[in-house]
C-alpha cells in the first residue's frame, strides 16, 4: 500500500465545465502508472466518499502515453452556488493525495 | 478552388482570451509569417456564471479596445479577416453589443470602415421551451430532462455555435466578426475550414490553440501562437521567438478542463484524437501534428442558461487569538450558532427563517469545510469570512448589520474580557450581489447550423 502522492509527479484538478470536475493523476513512472491505474483507491466509490459525487457518472479514461489517468466526476453542487468555496475545482484533487493504494494482489 | 490550389492556412490566434494583453510584436512576428487571420475567442464559462447572467465582461473595456485595436491595426495593414468569438466573456447578446460598441469606437479612431459581422446566438426562453416540448432539447449528465421552470430561473441563455455561422459570415465577405458564445475550437477551426483545410486537422488545431498560448513550454513567454492547417494536419509555433512548443506540451493540452482527451464533442460531429502524432519540427519551437479525425453526427449545440438568485453580504475578519487557534473546528460551530441566533432575533416574523450563514474559516478548512484530521497542528492566525444569504440585498445587509459585533467580539473563552477580531475595512460589511449559477447543460439538435444564429451587418 502506498499514498497516491508517492507515485505521482503531478495532480491537478480542474472543472470541465459547470458541473464536471477533471482530474489529471500524472504517475511518476510507467511501472506505477500500470501498478496502481486500475487500483481501487482510485474508484468511483472513492470519489463519492470524497466529493459526495454519484458513483455510477465517475469517468475514468487512462492515459498511457503520459503514465497518466484522467478522472471526471459530476459536482456535488454546480459552479458558483450559495455555498461555493472552490469556483475553479482548482483545489480538490488535495483531498485525493492521501488516498492509500493497492497495486495488483501480489505486488505489494 | 482547385484542390490543386490549396496551401496551407495560417491563422494568428493571439492571446487565450480577447483583452488578456495582446503582443504587437507577436502579431508582427506572425503576419510576417503569411497570417492569413486572426482568431481567438473572448470568453468561456470557466470564470462562473455571473457574466452570462448580468451580460457583463471579465476584462475589462480598456484592455478589451487595447487588444482590439492591436488587432484592427493588423486587419488594417495586412487586410486579413479578425474573428473574434464568444465576445465579452458570456457570448450573450448584451457580451456581444458591448464589444460591438468598443469596436466602433476602435475603427472610428484608426479612420478604416471593415465589414462587420455580428453573430447572436441568444435565445429567447419561448423559443427554448417551444424547441424542448418538440423534444429537440436533451439533457447531458448529471441534469435531467428540462422543465419549464428551469428556463423560466435563467436570465440570458445561449447557444453554442460551431464553425457554420462563422464560415457563412466570411463568405458574404466579413472583414470582422464578433461571435455570440461559440465553442472554443470552431472559432479558431472556421477560417481554415473555409479555405479547404481538413475538418479533422482544423477542429484539432483549434482545440490546441484555444488558449493561446498556453500549449507552449513556457506559457509566460508570450501571448499567442500561430496555426498552419493542412489538409491532413497541422503546426503550431508560439508567436514569441524565445518560446517552444513541444510534442508534451501541445498533446498535453487536449487533457485541459476536458473530461476526455481524445475524443470532443462539437456542433454537427466529433473531433477523434486516438490517432493523432505529435511531432518536432527541425526548428525546434513547432510541432507537426496529424492523425485528428472529424466524424460528422447529428448537429447538436449546447445551451448554456444563467440565472441570479438569492442576494450575499461578507464580512471578514482576522484571527491571531490562541484561545480561538486552539480549537478552530470548535470555535467555528459556536460562533456560527451565536451569529444564527442573533440573525433571527433581529429579522422581522417570517423572515426570520428564510436565510443562510456560512462561516469560511481561512487558514483552517475553509477550502473544503471538512472535518480536519486529529492532530492537525494550531494555525498562526485565520482570516474567517462570514457569508449571509438571503433573498434581497437589503436583508442579506440587515443580517450582516446585526451580526457585526458579535462577529467581532464573540469570545472563544467565556468569562473573559471580550476579545476584538481584526477587521481589515470600514464599513465591515460588503454587499456582493446576487449568488449566479448555470441553470442548463443540455444540447439542442438543429436541422440547420444558422437555425438558431442571427447575423447582423454593421458597416462602419
Amino acid at each position: 500500500m502506498t499514498k497516491l502522492r508517492n507515485v505521482c509527479r503531478h495532480i491537478r484538478s480542474k472543472q470541465a465545465g459547470p458541473f464536471w470536475v477533471t482530474m489529471d493523476i500524472w504517475f511518476d513512472s510507467a511501472e506505477n502508472f500500470q501498478r496502481y491505474k486500475d487500483s481501487p483507491g482510485l474508484g468511483p466509490e472513492v470519489f463519492e466518499k470524497l466529493f459526495g459525487t454519484d458513483p455510477d457518472l465517475v469517468r475514468k479514461i487512462p492515459v498511457p502515453d503520459f503514465d497518466l489517468v484522467k478522472i471526471s466526476y459530476p459536482r456535488a453542487n454546480p459552479q458558483g452556488g450559495m455555498v461555493e468555496r472552490d469556483m475553479h475545482s482548482g483545489q480538490q484533487y488535495v483531498r485525493l493525495l492521501d488516498v492509500e493504494l493497492e497495486g495488483p494482489s501480489g505486488i505489494d | 478552388m482547385t484542390a490543386d490550389a490549396f496551401s496551407p492556412v495560417k491563422i494568428i490566434v493571439p492571446c487565450g482570451s480577447l483583452g488578456s494583453g495582446v503582443r504587437e510584436e507577436e502579431i508582427e512576428y506572425g503576419l510576417a509569417k503569411g497570417a492569413m487571420a486572426i482568431a481567438s475567442d473572448a470568453g468561456s464559462t470557466d470564470s462562473g456564471a455571473a457574466y452570462l447572467a448580468t451580460g457583463k465582461s471579465k476584462n475589462s473595456r480598456g484592455a478589451v479596445k487595447r487588444d482590439l485595436t492591436i488587432l484592427m491595426k493588423a486587419h488594417a495593414k495586412a487586410g486579413i479577416p479578425v474573428i473574434v468569438g464568444t465576445s465579452g466573456q458570456a457570448g450573450g447578446d448584451l457580451n456581444v453589443n458591448w464589444t460591438r460598441d468598443i469596436l466602433l469606437e476602435v475603427v472610428k479612431e484608426l479612420g478604416i470602415s471593415p465589414r462587420i459581422a455580428l453573430l447572436y446566438s441568444e435565445q429567447n426562453k419561448a423559443e427554448v421551451k417551444a424547441l424542448n416540448a418538440g423534444g429537440r432539447i436533451k439533457p447531458l449528465p448529471p441534469l435531467g430532462a428540462l422543465e419549464d421552470e428551469t428556463v423560466e430561473s435563467c436570465d440570458h441563455i445561449v447557444a453554442l455555435m460551431g464553425v457554420e455561422p462563422y464560415i457563412a459570415a466570411l463568405e458574404q465577405g466579413a472583414d470582422v466578426i464578433l461571435g455570440g458564445r461559440s465553442t472554443d475550437p470552431a472559432v479558431l477551426a472556421s477560417f481554415p475550414i473555409w479555405k479547404g483545410a481538413g475538418w479533422g486537422a482544423a477542429w484539432h488545431a483549434g482545440k490546441i490553440g484555444e488558449c493561446g498560448v498556453q500549449c507552449s513550454v513556457n506559457p509566460t513567454l508570450g501571448s499567442g501562437v500561430l496555426l498552419t492547417v493542412g489538409r491532413d494536419g497541422f503546426e503550431v509555433e508560439p508567436l514569441s521567438e524565445r518560446n517552444t512548443c513541444t510534442p508534451y506540451s501541445v498533446s498535453a493540452h487536449m487533457l485541459y478542463e476536458n473530461t476526455n482527451p481524445y475524443l470532443l464533442n462539437e456542433p454537427g460531429g466529433q473531433l477523434d484524437v486516438n490517432n493523432a502524432r505529435y511531432e518536432q519540427e527541425e526548428d525546434g519551437r513547432s510541432v507537426r501534428v496529424t492523425g485528428a479525425a472529424w466524424n460528422p453526427g447529428t448537429y447538436t449545440m449546447k445551451l448554456e442558461g444563467a440565472g441570479g438568485g438569492r442576494y450575499q453580504t461578507i464580512m471578514l475578519v482576522g484571527i491571531q487569538d490562541p484561545d480561538v487557534l486552539q480549537d478552530v473546528s470548535g470555535f467555528h460551530d459556536r460562533f456560527l450558532d451565536v451569529l444564527y441566533a442573533r440573525a433571527r432575533q433581529t429579522l422581522p416574523p417570517g423572515e426570520d427563517d428564510d436565510f443562510h450563514i456560512s462561516l469560511r474559516m481561512y487558514g483552517w478548512n475553509a477550502v473544503d469545510g471538512a472535518d480536519v484530521p486529529e492532530g492537525t497542528p494550531n494555525p498562526r492566525e485565520i482570516g474567517v469570512l462570514f457569508v449571509a444569504t438571503a433573498k434581497t440585498q437589503e436583508l442579506a445587509n440587515s443580517i450582516a448589520h446585526a451580526c457585526n459585533p458579535y462577529f467581532f467580539h464573540y469570545p472563544a473563552v467565556m468569562n473573559k474580557e471580550l476579545p476584538s477580531y481584526g477587521f481589515p475595512f470600514t464599513p465591515a460589511d460588503i454587499p456582493r450581489g446576487q449568488v449566479y449559477e448555470f441553470k442548463l447543460n443540455h444540447v439542442v439538435e438543429v436541422e440547420d447550423p444558422l437555425q438558431l444564429v442571427r447575423t447582423v451587418w454593421v458597416n462602419s
